[in-house]
């Protein structure tokens, strides 16, 4: 079986085909990116000053996390995992819910009403068999409502992959699953995870489409999402798209990729920017300067700071208030611990 | 009002379950055989097969997927044929059912039941008699109920379907087709968090829950013909514990005996022990014993006797707390 990954605009910025995009969806495109990016770095330096518990930083992931949510409509959901800030942010999921989190705060995990996106998988590849059963209660309801889950190569090495795969197919729900192959999973390598030639391929054992795309290529990712979105709306099922990217930072802000990998690993990828190639077209087409790049940025920049302003803002849970969130109505017995944590905050 | 077995109560459960277009069965072989036990006989045919929906083999992708299905505002039942087999699906309960209320500060949430046949005494396979309720009860997050008679079987699934949070649903395997009773007519719930008093008495406080309530009513039966007073409770819930029952009860007794079917050490029944330490030890009169399962491996068919606590296991118990 062969796979050939799906491109729509070269790294050298050129498009592929002839199939020239609409300018204000490139600029609006790459105004996410940017955002995106500025917002990764910012909370890996928010990290290192102790204003975040560890960060997953997603960086040269940026094409796959902004193109594959852009086909979705709101009512539609996104299953995503602790490496997905940016595919979560772009599908309505606030900033300052993601660096609430990040800070070590649960309250980050309550999106406001109607955005369809759960708070981020932090065990791997759990959340995939969700998204079937979100996609299923929608199909039930008959909504037309889709679900897409985010996972990377690391999690299609869980059996829970398997068991997601295989619902979806027995069940034809409207799932789309959304790998990203970034190369790694902390220190072990994409090869070290499958035999198979490709992880798109193992979607044909589940009686599903597998399609392969260039996850630095934000035009190809939002193409075959879009395909995949349009199947399962039409009742055809799920597909699985596998997006080959690369993680250019460690796996976290605690972790050290030197120990694991050469920088030769990450030369070829390098030249690959996922932001870069639109750029490169983006000045082609005159709609893009050092002023427009600036004005993007600084933007982006105040969206990120008033973000954090307002996440900083949120006063911690106070010893009573932990037990808030564990059943609908709390349980005699959990409030005696309430009153027992709230006295013995006394004596801390 | 009509005689029913437990198994039949909880079809009939089920069934009205079934009447809120909102609730989903999912399991394996649920579906045309009507479940390895026959509790969901009928319901396909009734209510279609995309409600009572027989699965593939995967008891992770059975709840992960009910779970995915909670959140999108479905209310499913889950079958596991056997609690044994339930440890597939272990991680999505203790890493995803249990915690996203918390996890979401109340945005997302997982009104689900799962389903547990539970219990040792019919002679099965190996992985068929488990009884590990303290591995869920364990769990934050979570609701834990136990079945002992028809009457409660119907009412704490009603209860459990109608709950807004996970709750954790035990059966007897045992009691299935053994335990015959009353069960009123129509939809009622036995509420969820709150014991029953079998039995009241004033020497002694005999508390168990589940299967186990058939061997400690006939201890209590036989006690009783020996002139001993003997207060009953069924726990019914274990999350959440009533605990002012187990309190009160004790305090009045001064004497009790803790009966379950599944391994002593870190057992439910060390709860109660814990339980009555904290807030009746001055009522004591003598040291709370446990009748238990040992801490052995259930044993395949022709040892399970020696596994089973028994009534007469229990009345000795009972005997040495009274003597003490």
């Amino acid at each position: 079986m062969r796979l050939e990954p799906r491109q729509v605009l070269a790294a050298d910025g050129t498009v592929i085909d002839g199939r020239e995009p609409d300018v204000s969806r490139m600029v609006a495109r790459y105004a996410a990116m940017t955002e995106a990016r500025l917002y990764d770095r910012k909370a890996s330096a928010l990290q290192r000053q102790g204003r975040l518990a560890t960060y997953a930083p997603y960086e040269g992931q940026e094409a796959s996390q902004v193109g594959a949510v852009a086909p979705l409509a709101e009512e539609d959901w996104l299953v995503a995992s602790y490496r997905d800030a940016a595919a979560m942010r772009f599908h309505g999921y606030p900033w300052q819910n993601l660096l609430l989190t990040r800070m070590g705060d649960e309250r980050g995990g309550h999106p406001p009403e109607g955005v369809n996106v759960t708070p981020p998988s932090i065990t791997v590849g759990g959340h995939m068999i969700h998204a079937v059963g979100i996609a299923w209660a929608e199909k039930i309801k008959g909504t037309g409502a889709v679900a897409l889950t985010m996972f990377g190569d690391g999690a299609t090495s869980e059996g829970d992959f398997h068991e997601a795969m295989n619902f979806a197919g027995v069940y034809g729900t409207p799932t789309v699953f959304f790998c990203q192959n970034n190369g790694w999973a902390i220190s072990m390598p994409r090869s070290r995870q499958t035999a198979s030639a490709t992880i798109a391929q193992k979607a044909e054992a589940y009686g599903l489409p597998g399609v392969l795309v260039d996850g630095n290529d934000v035009l190809a990712v939002e193409e075959v999402v879009a395909e995949a979105v349009d199947r399962a709306r039409a009742g055809e099922g799920a597909t699985l798209i596998e997006a080959l990217t690369y993680r250019v930072r460690g796996h976290t802000t605690a972790d050290d990729d030197r120990r694991y990998r050469a920088r030769e690993d990450a030369a070829g990828w390098l030249g690959k920017d996922p932001l870069e190639r639109v750029r490169l077209w983006l000045e082609r087409q005159g709609a893009w300067d050092e002023d427009v790049q600036s004005g993007l940025e600084s933007q982006a920049s105040g969206l990120i700071e008033a973000a954090l302003a307002e996440a900083e803002a949120v006063v911690s849970f106070s010893a009573g208030e932990i037990f808030d969130a564990m059943y609908e109505e709390p349980t005699g017995p959990l409030e005696t611990q309430r009153r027992r944590a709230e006295r013995s905050t006394r004596w801390a | 009002m009509g005689v029913m077995t437990l198994a039949q109560a909880l079809n009939s459960a089920l069934d009205m379950a079934l009447d809120d277009p909102t609730v989903v069965l999912m399991g394996e072989d649920i579906g045309t055989t009507g479940g390895v036990f026959r509790i969901t006989d009928g319901l396909a045919r009734k209510h279609g097969s995309e409600r009572v929906v027989d699965t593939p083999v995967a008891e992770s992708g059975i709840v992960g997927a009910a779970f995915g299905m909670a959140i999108a505002g479905l209310r499913p039942i889950v079958e596991m044929q056997f609690m044994g087999f339930s440890y597939p699906a272990y991680d999505q309960v203790i890493s995803h059912v249990a915690r996203i209320r918390s996890r979401s500060r109340h945005r997302f949430t997982a009104p689900m039941v799962i389903r547990l046949p539970y219990g040792a005494g019919i002679g099965a396979s190996e992985h068929h008699s488990e009884s590990t309720e303290a591995i869920y009860a364990h769990i934050p997050g979570l609701k834990v109920v136990v079945a002992s008679t028809p009457e409660n079987a119907k009412g704490l699934l009603l209860a459990a379907v109608d709950d807004p949070d996970p709750v954790i649903f035990l059966e007897p395997i045992r009691a299935y087709r053994a335990a015959r009773g009353e069960v009123p007519d129509g939809r009622y719930v036995t509420p969820i968090g709150a014991g029953m008093l079998e039995l009241r008495g004033s020497d002694i406080s005999l508390i168990s829950y589940g299967a186990m309530m058939r061997e400690t009513m006939e201890a209590a039966h036989r006690l009783v013909a020996d002139g001993v007073s003997v207060e009953v409770i069924d726990l019914r819930s274990l999350v959440p514990l009533d605990a002012d029952m187990v309190v009160a009860s004790v305090r009045k007794t001064g004497r009790a005996v803790v009966i379950h079917e599944a391994p002593l050490t870190g057992g439910y029944g060390a709860e109660i022990v814990a339980l009555i330490q904290e807030r009746a030890l001055y009522s004591l009169r003598a040291p709370v014993q446990r009748v238990t399962g040992w801490d052995v491996t259930v044993p395949l068919r022709l040892a399970e006797h020696h596994y089973l606590p028994s009534a007469g296991r229990i009345v000795a118990a009972a005997r040495s707390v009274l003597e003490a």
